[in-house]
C-alpha cells in the first residue's frame, strides 16, 4: 500500500513500516525523539503520534561565510541511528559541503527543489553573508547576499545555525572587514528589496520577493550542540510548527536557561568559592570558574545538561570556562578571561551581612548578581555582559 | 557503571565526594513517584538527560538505585537495557545505538516499563507472517505428497 504513495507525500509512519522498524522499535525513537528535543518524557505519546502522520518536508541548506565547524558538529552527532531515521525522513534537497554535485549542476537542483516545493521548504543557513564586497564569498559565481534572498523568498521558514548565521559571529566580529550580518539583519535590510534588481539569476516561481515575514529560529552556539540542531528539525519534522522561541529568536527549550542556572558548580558561586587561577587548590577542587572569566551567568544554552561528545562533558566540567559563545557579540565581549564582574567596589552593608563569616566578597558577588538577576527575571528582560560590568 | 567510576577517580580533576547535591533529591522524587504508583497508579519518567548532573554523579545514583531481579535486553535500532532497580516499580532504561553510544536514558516508576510490553501493531503483522508460513508450508507438503503419490 505504502509504495503506491508518492515518495514527497510518505509519512515517517509509512517510511518506518516499509523498512520493517517494529513498533516497539518506533516507541525507542520517540523517548530519543523527547530526550533530544528536551521535551518532558510525559510528551512521548504525542510525538508518537505526530511523527507517525509527519511528512517530508524538503530541506536546502546554505552556507556562506562559515568554518564548517556547524556541519562537523551535526554530522558527528552521537545519535547516528536517530539522526539517519531523521534525515531519511526529511528531503535535503542542497547542502554544498555535504553533496556530490557541485557547479552549476549542485545550483540547478536548488532551483529545482525551490520551485517544487515554492513556500514550503525548510532553509537552513550556517554562516554570516557579506555585503561590503560581493565577491567576498560567492557559490557558483553566485554572491552569498543573492543566493540567499532568491532562497529566502520562498522558505516556510529559516533556521539560522551557528553563532555566525544567528548573530554575525567572528565574521561580524570588530572590525568586521566583509560587513557581515547575521541572517535576521540581512532580511531586515534587504527583505522588502526587489530580488530581480539584486539577483542575477531567474527564477520562474517567484512569488514577490517580500521574506519579512518568514520565521527565523536561530540556533546558536560555536558549534551549536548537535543534538540542539537536529532536536530543532525535529521539532519542525514532527509538529510542523516551529517551537517556542526567546527574544533572539532562539528555541526556549534549549536556550531556556543560563549556563550559570543549570550549572552543576552553581553551588561553589553561591557560597563564594572561586577558582583564582587555573591550578590553584579552587581548580583541582572544581569550584567556579567565575573570576577566570566564566560567561555563564550571561549565556543561555544547554550545554550544562545535554553536555558533548555523547554526553559526557562540557567545557566547565573540563575545567574551562563558558565563552559564551551562543551569546550575540561573544568575540567582543571584552576577554574571554575577564571576570564579568570583579569585586574592586564596595560590597554594601546587606550585602556583607548576607555574607556573614563566609568568604565575603564571594557571596557579595553571588548575592548582587542574585539581585540583579532577580530584577532582571522580574522585568522579562536579560543580565547583559555591560550590566553587570557596571556593577 | 564500575569502570567508568575507575575512570572518573583516575582522570577527572573535579572529581569530589562534595559534588553530590543532585543525588539525594532525585531519590526522594523516585521515593515520591513510588507512593503516587501505588497510591494513584501514575507512572512517572524521569528523563536522566535533562538533570545537570556534577561528574560521578549519575554513577552514585545508579549505584545506589543497584540491580534487582529483572534485566531484559532489546534490540531494536541498536540494543536497550532494560533493568529493575533494588527497589521494585523503578526501572532503568537505557537506549544504545548502533555504536553502543547512549542515546537516552530514563528512570520509570512503573509496574511493567511500555517498551518492554508486545504492541497490537507488531502482533498484528505477525499474525499476518506466521499465517503466510503456514500457508506456504502447507503448500510444500501438499505438493510433496503428490509427488509420493505419483512415485
Amino acid at each position: 500500500m505504502t509504495n503506491n504513495k508518492n515518495l514527497k507525500d510518505r509519512t515517517l509512519g509509512d517510511a518506518m513500516q516499509s523498512q520493517g522498524i517494529s513498533r516497539r522499535s518506533f516507541l525507542k525513537f520517540c523517548a530519543a525523539t523527547a530526550s533530544m528535543m528536551a521535551l518532558p518524557p510525559s510528551m512521548i505519546p504525542a510525538i508518537a503520534e505526530a511523527l507517525e502522520k509527519a511528512r517530508k518536508p524538503s530541506v536546502i541548506w546554505l552556507s556562506f561565510q562559515e568554518c564548517t565547524g556547524c556541519t562537523e558538529s551535526l554530522t558527528r552527532s552521537h545519535t547516528a541511528t536517530i539522526e539517519n531515521l531523521i534525515f531519511d525522513s526529511i528531503s535535503l534537497d542542497y547542502h554544498h559541503t555535504l553533496q556530490a554535485a557541485s557547479g552549476e549542476a549542485a545550483e540547478e537542483a536548488r532551483e529545482e527543489a525551490m520551485k517544487e516545493n515554492w513556500g514550503e521548504y525548510l532553509l537552513v543557513v550556517d554562516g554570516s553573508i557579506p555585503t561590503k564586497d560581493m565577491g567576498y564569498s560567492t557559490i557558483a559565481g553566485i554572491s552569498n547576499l543573492d543566493m540567499f534572498l532568491q532562497t529566502a523568498a520562498g522558505a516556510a521558514a529559516i533556521i539560522s545555525v551557528g553563532t555566525c548565521a544567528a548573530f554575525g559571529g567572528i565574521p561580524h566580529a570588530h572590525p568586521n572587514p566583509t560587513g557581515a550580518y547575521s541572517v535576521y539583519d540581512i532580511i531586515k535590510m534587504y527583505g522588502n528589496a526587489d530580488l530581480d534588481g539584486i539577483s542575477s539569476a531567474s527564477l520562474s516561481n517567484n512569488k514577490g520577493g517580500s521574506v519579512t515575514d518568514t520565521p527565523i529560529i536561530t540556533v546558536p552556539g560555536c558549534p551549536p550542540i548537535p543534538v540542539v540542531i537536529t532536536g530543532v528539525l525535529t521539532h519542525y519534522l514532527t509538529f510542523g510548527t516551529i517551537p517556542e522561541l526567546d527574544h533572539l529568536g532562539r528555541p526556549k527549550a534549549f536556550y531556556g536557561q543560563s549556563i550559570h542556572d543549570r550549572c552543576y558548580r552553581r553551588p561553589f558561586y553561591d557560597k563564594g568559592l572561586f577558582a583564582e587561577t587555573f591550578d590553584d587548590e579552587g581548580a583541582k577542587k572544581g569550584w567556579c570558574l567565575y573570576k577566570l572569566g566564566c560567561k555563564g551567568p550571561t549565556t543561555y544554552n544547554a550545554c550544562a545538561t545535554t553536555k558533548w561528545n555523547n554526553g559526557t562533558s562540557f567545557p566547565i566540567e573540563s575545567g574551562h570556562p563558558c565563552l559564551g559563545c551562543s551569546e550575540p557579540h561573544f568575540w567582543d565581549g571584552g576577554g574571554f578571561y575577564k571576570a564579568l564582574s570583579v569585586p574592586t567596589f564596595d560590597i554594601p552593608t546587606t550585602a556583607v551581612y548576607a555574607a556573614a563569616g563566609a568568604a565575603a566578597a564571594g557571596v557579595a558577588l553571588g548575592t548582587l548578581n542574585k539581585s540583579k538577576k532577580n530584577s532582571a527575571v522580574k522585568e522579562h528582560t536579560k543580565t547583559t555582559i555591560d550590566d553587570l560590568e557596571k556593577e | 557503571m564500575s569502570t567508568s567510576s575507575s575512570v572518573l577517580d583516575s582522570f577527572n580533576i573535579q572529581a569530589s565526594h562534595d559534588l553530590t547535591w543532585n543525588v539525594l533529591p532525585l531519590l526522594h522524587q523516585i521515593k515520591h513517584a513510588m507512593d503516587n504508583l501505588v497510591d494513584n497508579n501514575v507512572n512517572e519518567v524521569i528523563d536522566l538527560r535533562s538533570i545537570p548532573l556534577a561528574p560521578g554523579e549519575e554513577d552514585n545514583l545508579l549505584n545506589f538505585l543497584g540491580q534487582g531481579e529483572v534485566k531484559a535486553q532489546l534490540n531494536a535500532l541498536g540494543p536497550s537495557e532494560i533493568l529493575e532497580t533494588q527497589f521494585n516499580g523503578v526501572w532503568l532504561i537505557t537506549h544504545y545505538n548502533d555504536e553502543n553510544e547512549i542515546v537516552s536514558r530514563h528512570i520509570e516508576v512503573t509496574y511493567m516499563p511500555e517498551i518492554l510490553l508486545s504492541q497490537m501493531q507488531d502482533i498484528r503483522s505477525s499474525i499476518q507472517r506466521l499465517s503466510e508460513k503456514l500457508s506456504e508450508s502447507q503448500t510444500d507438503n501438499s505438493t510433496e505428497s503428490t509427488q509420493d503419490e505419483r512415485h
